[in-house]
């Protein structure tokens, strides 16, 4: 970040351009309110209290009225910069706002670096560096749900947790600290399998935060869903319908798309990334085989995989072959049955007949990780792209797989990349005092792979310092000689 | 009357001494001014060096040519490696001294030195012209003439011992208290405070019943402090330990009302770690019994010191309650505990070298920094010297960082935090603990003191070359010789490690769990004849560096990383009070201590990480 100079008064427009019916200009600074008085005649606002709103008009140097506005005042350092700030409501022309900015920079403000007042936000003590970051996420977030999400972590859900996570941590220092430093005194030792059990309890807690992080992202960043199936099952199609746009190339010759396709819809309040592939078949020249290839690479990086076969050309034995293949364990199938319009009396026990034949695709390996079965009657989803019909329903079970297969939006959730790094140190130094408990390791050294998983914590919200360790040993062991 | 000294130290007790010594090592002509010729080295406490974070302490004086280590090995009455259970980065030397030996192997070593010079009486005040010290005054009205001066008061500064309802001036018992220093460095613009220690009764050995308690022996083989090879007593004495009881908490309890602490005389901070007894049984009124470790003070005397019952009660409660302890029951008491508070100053009015923000060349050490013990004041102490003898040459500070020794720690700690009571040293302070063991503090510290130009350090820097030798070919030997089933699976079977299959690198059996090299060297002669020339302590650090490898270098990585904060300067130029986005707390903290670096300001108290942030923000990063 290049050093900005603080001291200036800034102005930006705080609504998106273009469209609205209202437009809010703010400006934050010292002289926010001077540079306002000069636009607005209507008032004197130096004289008015803080958390007030003005109604009245905007004038140019000569008189002329550019606007009517409403204007809401706040006074550093109880605003959301900390600083004097002023928010004027106008009509959301462009051309008006435009204008009244160009007048506020006549007056002495300076027009805002992006992410300023958030970055004065932060340095003038209004949020911590985990809520400077969620609002940064907040003023990207396109979707309901990444806007609920940045919302919770600014309210402080995430530092919350992730602070008492640190405090039982501290305490497990403290007693290993004790030990060490007054272990030749009358003091009672750690009790190796209770800090066991805490450092698994820590990890499971840590566990899911970090499992929150791959929903997170995808809120944030869209949840990968990849099309895949055989060449000429309507992948295309199907996308173009999702779309309700004719986005990729459709013929009727098998392998019309040989690249990757990617479009984002926005389901519910989810954002999903679709990735339209190559159909997978073995190729018959050498530009089709990279798009066979890329397909995979794009199967194995998504969260939902989308199988389309066509339910007159396919055998259930291809059908079972090919989630065989395209299959990964964690990412949630919807088989979608394509051109039912032609058959529509297929039925999903005509594809997957038997028990038997589910479990087959059940990874061999790997038992702990329960996984349901990946393709259940629930997982089925008939559809005729050209016609469009049940698209809605496709929709609706898109939705599905993101709600309810993993967490709830209420609970914590982890969005950040830089969190998820800290959060996975901290947990691979919890591994290593497991690890060193179970090489009978002395605890010098397992006291520093706790406190580097304190330290990896301190990443995320404040700092843990020696200090605390040592005031938590004075005020809960009687030490000294 | 008087030449003019290069440095005149103030006080001789541990900080003093060291401060001298590490003056005229450097080469500097130095006068040590003592009220009392005859206490000089004086363990105005416990007569023990060492002990867990301590004993680090102590020896790394020993690497950067200080004295504290060879005092103590010279007159060890009994010596023992604390928590030899834990890990090597916790094994602690901790010895008890003959305390009328150790104050006369002092004055003896000093005395010994063409650099020193004596003189005794009572300093009242500083010499200060221009913002620079010039020497001191003294009580009899004289003036000398230094270029620095280093006050090492301990607990004398208008000391005021407490023992009940009485009170009375001292610096110690039977001593009297300095006056006048303190107003003056006062009227200076110095900012002075209160702190409070204390100390225990001492008893008539020769009236305990020793069956009563567990003896606590020293070591087999005993060990040193000094990486010198000092003479090590052959016998050694047994201390003992013994334990409060409810009887002993109930009269001491009687007593309450009529203790200095309870009733609000002493208003200054004593050390937590460090309770009186009766402080103990107050705040953890839960336990019933409280450890007493009952310790000789010398090879000839019967005085003993009853370590753990500090008190500042009235003299007949402290005596009643003694006798109620087991083996104490017909104890004779040869003095009382009693608190002593005295005067300190904030040590954060000090730079890294331990030098007064306030006047040039003038420098603190010990007790007057607000700390506590005789290695922390030590160490203080030989840096305060060293360093006096740079800033008179104006050369670049001796300063050591966080990662190279507890001294660093210490010394970044009290001038960047400061501190609310008498500060000791703990291992948890360290953050890389596992790099400043007492087995390596020559490696890391003797080619730093030989770099400075510190005489006799000669003979030392070999002794480390050696010894970094032998870690790099014992090492060697390990990798390239194997051991055979037969050789070693009796032993493994003994101590529940899994028999060997086939033959393997003894390196590898060595980095076991449970496996130790002496238990190796015992099973394998032909691994007892190659270490059969190197010296036990080479020994020790090479199987340490090999055995725990990935845990040091972990830490080196940390230690590395930090360091890049440590390298980002903060200009003199920075205007903290108008950064606002700072708390008001580290906008006036960073004013005031300036500190140089970020890592030296993520060390302030009140200086919370998101300062830190602003202050990378604000630096363009």
């Amino acid at each position: 970040m290049t050093q900005t100079n603080l001291s200036d008064t800034i102005v930006a427009l705080a609504t998106p351009t273009g469209v609205g019916a209202i437009g809010v200009i703010r400006l934050s600074g010292l002289e926010a309110i001077p540079i306002a008085d000069g636009v607005f005649p209507s008032k004197e606002l130096s004289k008015q209290n803080s958390h007030t709103l003005h109604v009245g008009t905007i004038r140019q140097p000569d008189g002329h009225i550019l606007d009517e506005v409403v204007i809401s005042l706040f006074k550093g350092p109880r605003s959301y910069t900390g600083e004097d700030v002023v928010e004027i409501s106008c009509h959301g022309s462009n051309y008006i706002l435009q204008e009244v900015i160009r007048l506020l920079i006549d007056h002495g403000a300076r027009l805002a670096e992006p992410g300023e007042f958030t970055l004065r936000a932060f340095l003038n003590g209004r949020m911590d560096l985990s809520q400077a970051e969620a609002v940064a996420d907040l003023i990207a977030s396109s979707s309901a749900s990444a806007h609920q999400l940045a919302m919770q972590q600014m309210r402080g859900g995430f530092s919350g947790e992730i602070q008492a996570l640190r405090q039982k941590l501290i305490d497990f220092a403290s007693l290993i600290e004790l030990e060490l430093d007054f272990g030749e005194e009358d003091v009672e030792f750690a009790n190796r399998d209770d800090l066991k059990d805490l450092v698994g309890k820590l990890r499971k807690l840590m566990q899911a935060l970090l499992d929150s992080f791959k929903l997170g992202n995808a809120i944030k960043h869209g949840v990968t869903t990849v099309i895949a199936g055989r060449p000429n099952a309507g992948k295309s199609t199907l996308l173009n319908g999702l779309l309700n746009e004719e986005r990729a190339i459709v013929s009727a010759i098998a392998g019309t798309t040989r690249d990757v396709i990617e479009e984002v819809i926005n389901i519910q309040g989810i954002q999903f990334r679709i990735v339209d592939t190559a159909g997978i078949r073995e190729a018959e020249d050498a530009i089709e085989a990279i798009g066979v290839e890329r397909t995979l690479e794009k199967v194995r990086q998504s969260s939902i995989l989308m199988y389309v076969f066509d339910v007159i050309q396919t055998q259930p034995e291809e059908v079972q072959a090919d989630l065989e293949r395209l299959y990964q364990p964690g990412m949630h199938i919807l088989v979608v049955a394509n051109k039912m319009d032609l058959n529509p009396y297929t039925k999903y026990e005509h594809f997957f007949p038997s028990e038997e034949k589910e479990r087959a695709l059940q990874p061999a390996a790997d038992p702990s990780t329960k996984q349901k079965e990946p393709v259940q009657l629930s997982n089925w989803v008939p559809v005729s792209a050209i016609n469009k019909m049940n698209i809605p329903h496709l929709k609706e079970k898109l939705h599905e797989a993101v709600i309810n297969d993993k967490v709830s939006l209420d609970e914590t959730i982890v969005t950040n990349a830089r969190h998820y790094q800290a959060l996975q140190k901290a947990d691979q130094s919890l591994a290593d005092v497991l690890k060193g408990m179970a090489n009978s390791v002395t605890s010098d050294f397992i006291a520093m792979d706790i406190r580097q998983a304190l330290h990896h914590l301190g990443e995320i919200t404040g700092e843990i310092s020696t200090d605390d360790l040592l005031g938590n040993i004075f005020s809960n062991f009687c030490i000294g000689k | 009357m008087f030449p003019k000294y290069d440095v005149i130290v103030v006080g001789a007790g541990h900080a003093g001494s060291e401060a001298a010594v590490g003056a005229a090592n450097m080469g500097s002509k130095v006068l040590l001014v003592t009220m009392n010729m005859n206490t000089i080295g004086q363990m105005s406490c416990n007569p023990a060096m060492g002990g867990v974070a301590k004993g680090q302490i102590v020896r790394e004086v020993d690497a950067l040519g200080g004295y504290s280590g060879i005092v103590t090995d010279e007159t060890m009455i009994q010596f023992r490696m604390l928590n030899l259970s834990k890990g090597p980065a916790m094994w602690s030397p901790r010895a008890q001294s003959d305390r009328w030996l150790f104050a006369q192997k002092w004055r003896l070593m000093l005395e010994a030195h063409p650099n020193i010079d004596f003189w005794q009486e009572m300093v009242t005040g500083v010499v200060v012209k221009d913002g620079r010290v010039k020497g001191v005054y003294t009580g009899m009205g004289m003036q000398i003439e230094s270029e620095a001066v280093i006050l090492t008061s301990g607990t004398f500064l208008n000391g005021l011992i407490h023992i009940g309802e009485k009170q009375f001036g001292g610096g110690r018992a039977g001593e009297r208290e300095a006056t006048g220093v303190t107003e003056q460095l006062v009227q200076l613009g110095f900012e002075s405070g209160r702190m409070k220690t204390g100390t225990p009764p001492r008893v008539d050995g020769r009236t305990l019943n020793y069956d009563r308690m567990e003896i606590q022996p020293g070591d087999e083989i005993p060990s040193r402090f000094s990486y010198t090879p000092t003479e090590l007593p052959s016998k050694q004495m047994a201390c003992h330990v013994t334990y409060t009881n409810t009887k002993v908490h109930e009269i001491l309890r009687s007593g309450f009302d009529r203790s200095p602490m309870f009733t609000g005389r002493i208003q200054a901070k004593g050390p937590r770690y460090c309770p009186s007894i009766e402080d103990k049984i107050d705040r953890f009124a839960d336990k019933d019994r409280h450890q007493l470790f009952v310790e000789p003070e010398g090879w000839d005397t019967c005085e003993i010191y009853v370590n753990g019952f500090s008190s500042s009660l009235p003299e007949d409660v402290q005596y009643k309650a003694l006798q109620c302890i087991p083996g104490f029951e017909d104890a004779k008491m040869f003095r009382p505990g009693y608190a002593i508070e005295y005067d300190f100053f904030q040590p954060t009015q000090l730079g890294i070298n331990l030098e007064t923000h306030l006047v040039k060349n003038l420098f603190f050490a010990g007790q007057i920094n607000g700390t506590t013990g005789y290695e922390e004041a030590a160490c203080q102490g030989l840096m305060a010297g060293v360093n006096a003898h740079l800033a008179i040459h104006e050369m670049d500070p001796f300063v050591l960082k966080r990662s190279e020794g507890y001294i660093g720690v210490l010394i970044d700690d009290l001038v960047n935090k400061g501190t609310k009571e008498p500060y000791r040293m703990f291992t948890s302070r360290a953050e890389y603990r596992i790099l400043l063991r007492q087995d390596n503090a020559d490696i890391r510290l003797t080619p730093l003191a030989v770099n400075l130009g510190m005489q006799g350090m000669d003979k030392r820097m070999e002794v480390v070359e050696t010894k970094k030798c032998a870690r790099i070919d014992i090492e060697k030997f390990l990798n390239k010789t194997s051991v055979t089933p037969d050789q070693i699976n009796g032993f493994l079977g003994r101590i529940g490690s899994a028999p060997l299959k086939q033959q393997v690198k003894l390196k590898g059996v060595l980095l076991r769990p449970h496996v130790n090299m002496v238990d190796l060297q015992a099973e394998l002669p032909m691994l007892d004849a190659f270490l059969n020339g190197y010296t036990a302590e080479s020994i020790q650090t090479a199987e340490i560096e090999m055995k725990y490898e990935g845990y040091i270098r972990k830490e080196q990585e940390m230690v590395n990383k930090m360091n890049r904060l440590e390298e980002v300067k903060l200009g003199d130029s920075i205007q903290y009070a108008e950064l606002k986005s700072l708390s008001s707390e580290a906008r006036e903290k960073l004013s005031q201590l300036r500190p140089r670096t970020i890592g030296q300001a993520s060390r302030i108290s009140g200086v919370s990480p998101s300062d830190i942030s602003v202050l990378l923000v604000h630096m363009g990063r």
